[in-house]
């Protein structure tokens, strides 16, 4: 059981008294106002108690009362009720008192606000004649109130005028343990103690003014406490720190091809193949290739048998369409974009073994040879599929590309999956009048025979692997939760074919003409990448017993890798190597809204080379936001303000000035050191960071193990700090000689964070070990077993010429990128209408980052209508509320009711907004 | 409403006579006549106080952890989910959907009280909800309706419709 309190938080003043009073054992941990400890809650809640099961209370009532409740006192009737008006009529009254008092300096508002509330307090008290709250002893109710009020009742005369309330106050706080409650949470300093707490809380019953909270939970801010170090670690780390670098033979190259080894970890990387006919944003980079890449390149620094592939996934509808608008035809579509994919992830230094790409003879070859044994194996359904077909643009039309007259309620343009307005769910082909949303044309119906894996029959095989991976694996929780709600509702039989000529060819003779579906297709292309790597793929993908795959993926792409592409490799039966670690992220946003290439919203992989930041930083920070385990945003004032605190002030300062002290004060040589207490202490704490980061990063926690490296470099800073190596070494001989440790156990530490880094940032970490010449064993020895910080640079050492590692981005700088790449743009400011919009942006060259966004606020949307018809929608919304309320007759609601859609359609005309989600969008893997 | 919230629960609970309440200040607060003592004031005392007359104190949790939990949502109820500024409803339903993300009730894998009063309080939110919005927060609307159809729960509010399958699949591709 663990306690997390805050201090200057009122809240927190009761469940400190309430552990006093009730003498209940646990941990108590200072956090900043802002550490968001409670995992659901985007806003920081604090008190918060996390409970031996896990989970977390964040109301500060609900604390005190379970820790009256443990040590036998429960809460009676007359304390429950005195807990909800504390929390209804109390809180409310005290938030604006104190809100008034401490910001505003307005103290004598305080009386006026809680006039009715200590009322109730005076009237309860007086006539129910106890000494307490309920009784004759002290409940959980009056440690609630007493703490509640207390920094308004000690702080003013309040209590004077109301008898029974000061003798009640005074009664609470004789017990020692209220008032060393009150000390710890305002520090004697009574309602200014709670300034800055106050400053954080929004104020009182104007919501406006509550500012938007970007949900980037911050890794590495938030004070820490020092942890204990006990004598034994220190003595550990002196001992571990003495062992020097490994004599054992330096870790040959990479020898390609890398196959599967006995007796080795041997690891399968996979990151989602990115589609071919986009440039990827940076959430694509994150949740896939970046991710994976860190992974990797951790993996291999750990000595594990390691390969990582990826390629582009070029067949579909999508390509097809995009060739169409380019001109060009599909191969070409995709050679075009394959190479911008490559050299973005050149420039973002994704070491990938191989990155290939599906439209490859071994595609063809394996999947063919897939579908021919699940077909032997009896997994294939055949069935009559009744499509819409356009003879104009001579194609069979999505779903979402057709629109018509809903058969159920008549509305007009209803759209092929989904009618707006009754909400029910449509077949296209039962549409009346249908019409081809690209050229109005009216399409014909045409059936034609498809084939079906049939998903419910492998159920059975799929949820006992599943079973078995899930529990053995790391699977992340939203992969498993996503995988279970698939299961839970039930798998139907699921189309493979497609009408189309961009794809594998079907090589069944009843289904020529037709391709694969691409969701069938495309994970095969893993497959098929490596064996254009190697002719031996299958010592990896036939090899379940001696590869763990790794898959990484955004959230969006789960299922086909945990139920359907599993699915299609169980029913071959051909002893395919299947997922063992699943690692799903949330999704991106920039600056609170979505990535949007038409809308020219965000930073896309091609332009971030054009901002000037390096690469290294762009990892760093899209690193320290990944959207592990909840969504997170990219800003840009974030991103420079994480740069110029976590990059500059910290890390790289830390390393500049550890090198700096060796190249000034002892002519570039590493000092001769003798260990003190304080610096085997030093050696633990950074022995204990190191330990974490092993650990989450073995579990793939990326953003967390980062944390540990900044926290490195906090300690140090602070060593250096505290020892003033730069005064020492103008003193007498065992004070220069104090210098001389405290430096070379520095330039110690920059040589283990270079080697912590380089799964992140690879090329500060490479010119760090430039810089200080370390020897390039340091890299394999000290990320082996659960972490080993050796001294690599031992006395002698003579290091190379350092320079600062980061550059400041100032914040003009980050403004004008900030403006060019239209975060700024306002939500509500009406972008263009989307399919000219797509036509727009797809025409645009992709390396051109500016001219997309120009074209969304040139477009023809009117603002002034659209700001109009938001009032009317309004009027009307108010106006149905009213009738609704008043229980009018059915036949008038419904009558303004259709008044109102109708209203909130022209609306998102004016607005550009398509009312409907973006085509093709639902329909890709 | 809170009048007609705890007459629902009493009905849910099979308690044969229904009692009378009345209600005090302006937000009206729900007071409940006592035979034994002074009036409850409050719903959520009045509510426990009911679970306790029926002797169902499992739906107040069954042990000290889920009932701290459960009081803790229902002081929830109350503090936080009424009176909610539209701006809050955003912050609420994100975070409710990330709770619910792997329990099956507000207290984890038991029915209680919670999810009763969350279920009442939250209703009037989902009601409002665009079909993607109700995606979007879709172990809210799950857990939601999985309450609305717990037998004896729904009574004094319409029922609302909640779609199992996805219609709007991936955000971003």
């Amino acid at each position: 059981m663990k306690l997390f309190v805050s201090e200057g938080n009122p809240h927190c003043l009761k469940v400190l008294a309430a552990l006093e009073v009730t003498g209940v054992q646990c941990d108590v941990q200072y956090v900043n106002h802002e550490e968001r400890v409670v995992p659901f809650l985007s806003r920081p809640a604090l008190p918060a108690l996390l409970l031996p099961s896990g989970l977390h209370l964040f109301s500060s009532n609900a604390i005190c009362r379970y820790l009256f409740e443990i040590v036998g006192q429960d809460s009676s009737e007359r304390c429950n009720q005195w807990l909800e008006w504390e929390a209804t009529d109390l809180q409310p009254a005290l938030l604006q008192a104190l809100h008034m008092a401490v910001l505003h300096g307005k103290g004598s508002e305080v009386s006026k606000v809680l006039q009715g509330p200590l009322n109730y307090l005076e009237q309860s008290l007086s006539k129910g004649n106890t000494p307490y709250l309920t009784g004759e002893a002290v409940s959980v109710a009056d440690v609630v109130l007493w703490a509640a009020l207390y920094p308004v009742l000690s702080d003013s005369s309040l209590a004077c005028e109301r008898t029974s309330v000061k003798a009640w106050f005074d009664r609470g706080a004789v017990l020692h343990s209220c008032e060393s409650a009150a000390q710890k949470v305002l520090q004697g300093k009574g309602l200014q103690g709670m300034k800055s707490y106050m400053q954080r809380q929004p104020a009182p019953q104007s919501s406006q003014s509550r500012d938007t909270q970007p949900c980037n939970s911050n890794p590495a801010e938030g004070v820490e406490d020092e942890r204990a170090v006990s004598e034994e670690e220190m003595e550990a780390a002196a001992l571990t720190w003495s062992k020097g670098l490994n004599s054992c033979p330096l870790a040959a190259d990479r020898q390609h091809p890398i196959l599967p080894h006995e007796g080795k970890r041997n690891l399968l990387v996979t990151s989602a193949l990115p589609y071919v006919n986009n440039v990827p944003h940076l959430g694509n980079i994150i949740g896939c290739v970046l991710s994976a890449d860190v992974f990797s390149r951790y993996g291999r620094l750990r000595g594990w048998n390691l390969l990582f592939v990826c390629g582009t996934d070029e067949y579909g509808t999508a390509t097809e369409n995009k060739a169409r608008e380019e001109g060009l035809t599909p191969q070409q579509i995709c050679d075009k974009y394959h190479a911008i994919h490559s050299s973005i992830y050149k420039w973002f230094q994704i070491d990938f073994d191989f990155f290939g790409r599906t439209t490859t003879e071994k595609q063809t070859e394996i999947a063919q040879d897939i579908f021919w044994r699940i077909h032997k194996h009896g997994f294939l359904i055949e069935d009559t599929v009744e499509q819409l077909r356009c003879e104009k643009c001579q194609r069979f039309l999505a779903d979402r590309f057709v629109e018509g007259i809903c058969p159920h309620c008549s509305y007009p343009e209803a759209r092929g999956d989904q009618c707006d307005k009754c909400g029910r769910l449509i077949n296209a082909v039962e549409l009346r009048e249908p019409q081809c949303k690209v050229c109005r044309q009216t399409p014909v119906v045409r059936s034609s025979k498809h084939l079906f894996l049939d998903l419910p029959k492998l159920e059975p095989q799929l949820e006992q692997w599943l079973e078995k991976s899930t529990s053995t694996g790391d699977w992340t929780a939203n992969a498993k939760q996503i995988t279970r709600s698939w299961l839970r509702d039930g798998l139907k039989p699921r189309c493979i074919t497609r009408d189309l000529r961009w794809g594998t060819p079907v090589p069944h003779p009843d289904f020529k003409e037709k391709v694969f579906y691409v969701w069938f297709d495309a994970p095969i292309g893993y497959l098929s990448i490596t064996a254009n790597y190697t002719d031996k793929w299958e010592k990896w993908w036939k090899n379940p017993h001696q590869v763990e795959l790794y898959n990484f993926m955004a959230k969006d792409n789960v299922p086909f890798h945990s139920v359907v592409f599993p699915c299609s490799l169980l029913g071959a039966q051909d002893n395919y190597t299947l997922v063992s670690h699943l690692i799903a992220t949330e999704y991106l946003n920039y600056e609170d809204t979505k990535f949007s290439k038409s809308r020219g919203v965000g930073v896309f992989g091609d332009m971030a080379k054009d901002t000037g930041i390096p690469s290294d930083v762009w990892r760093f920070y899209l690193l320290y936001v990944r959207p592990e385990g909840q969504d997170s945003a990219f800003s840009w004032a974030d991103m420079a303000l994480k740069n110029n605190s976590e990059l500059l002030n910290n890390l790289g300062n830390f390393i500049n000035r550890a090198g700096m002290f060796v190249t000034k004060f002892f002519e570039g040589c590493v000092p001769a050191m003798e260990l003190q207490q304080e610096d085997k202490k030093l050696l633990a704490l950074v022995g204990w960071e190191l330990q974490q980061y092993i650990q989450l990063m073995d579990k793939v926690k990326i953003r967390d193990a980062l944390r540990h490296i900044l926290n490195i470099s906090r300690h140090g800073n602070q060593y250096i700090q505290v020892n003033e190596p730069w005064k020492k070494i103008k003193g007498g001989d065992t004070e220069r000689q104090r210098a001389g440790t405290v430096t070379g156990v520095s330039v110690n530490i920059a040589c283990l964070l270079s080697v912590m880094l380089l799964p992140y940032m690879p090329t500060v970490s490479q010119t760090i070990r430039d810089q200080l010449n370390a020897p390039q064993s340091c890299v394999n020895t000290m990320l082996q077993g659960t972490g080993t910080f050796v001294c690599s640079l031992s006395a002698g050492h003579r290091i190379g010429t350092v320079s600062p590692l980061f550059q400041k981005l100032e914040v003009d700088q980050i403004e004008a990128l900030k403006k060019r790449f239209g975060g700024q743009q306002p939500e509500d400011e009406p972008p263009k209408k989307k399919t000219t919009a797509q036509r727009a942006s797809s025409t645009q060259p992709a390396a051109v980052p500016a001219a997309a966004a120009e074209v969304a606020t040139s477009n023809g949307v009117d603002p002034e209508k659209a700001k109009q018809l938001t009032q009317a929608v309004t009027e009307q919304g108010e106006k149905v509320r009213a009738l609704k309320a008043q229980k009018a007759e059915k036949a008038v609601i419904t009558a303004e009711v259709a008044k109102l859609l109708d209203l909130k359609k022209q609306l998102a005309l004016a607005e550009g907004k398509s009312s409907e989600p973006a085509p093709q969008k639902g329909k890709r893997k | 409403m809170a009048l007609r919230e705890l007459s629902s629960l009493e009905k849910y609970l099979g308690l044969k006579k229904p009692n009378k309440y009345s209600t005090q200040g302006d937000k009206k607060i729900p007071v409940l006549q006592n035979n034994n003592g002074p009036p409850l004031v409050g719903m959520v005392t009045i509510a426990c106080h009911l679970v306790k007359e029926a002797k169902r104190p499992n739906l107040l949790g069954d042990c000290a952890e889920s009932r701290a939990v459960v009081q803790q949502w229902l002081e929830y109820r109350v503090s936080k989910l009424d009176g909610c500024t539209k701006e809050d409803i955003k912050t609420i339903l994100k975070d409710l959907n990330l709770y619910l993300q792997d329990k099956v009730y507000m207290a984890g894998n038991q029915f209680t009280l919670a999810d009763t009063f969350m279920y009442y309080g939250i209703h009037p939110l989902i009601v409002d909800l665009a079909i993607q919005d109700k995606e979007q927060y879709v172990n809210v609307t799950r857990w939601f309706d999985h309450i609305q159809h717990y037998p004896g729960i729904r009574h004094h509010l319409p029922p609302v419709v909640v779609p199992r399958n996805r219609l709007y699949t991936s955000k971003h591709h």
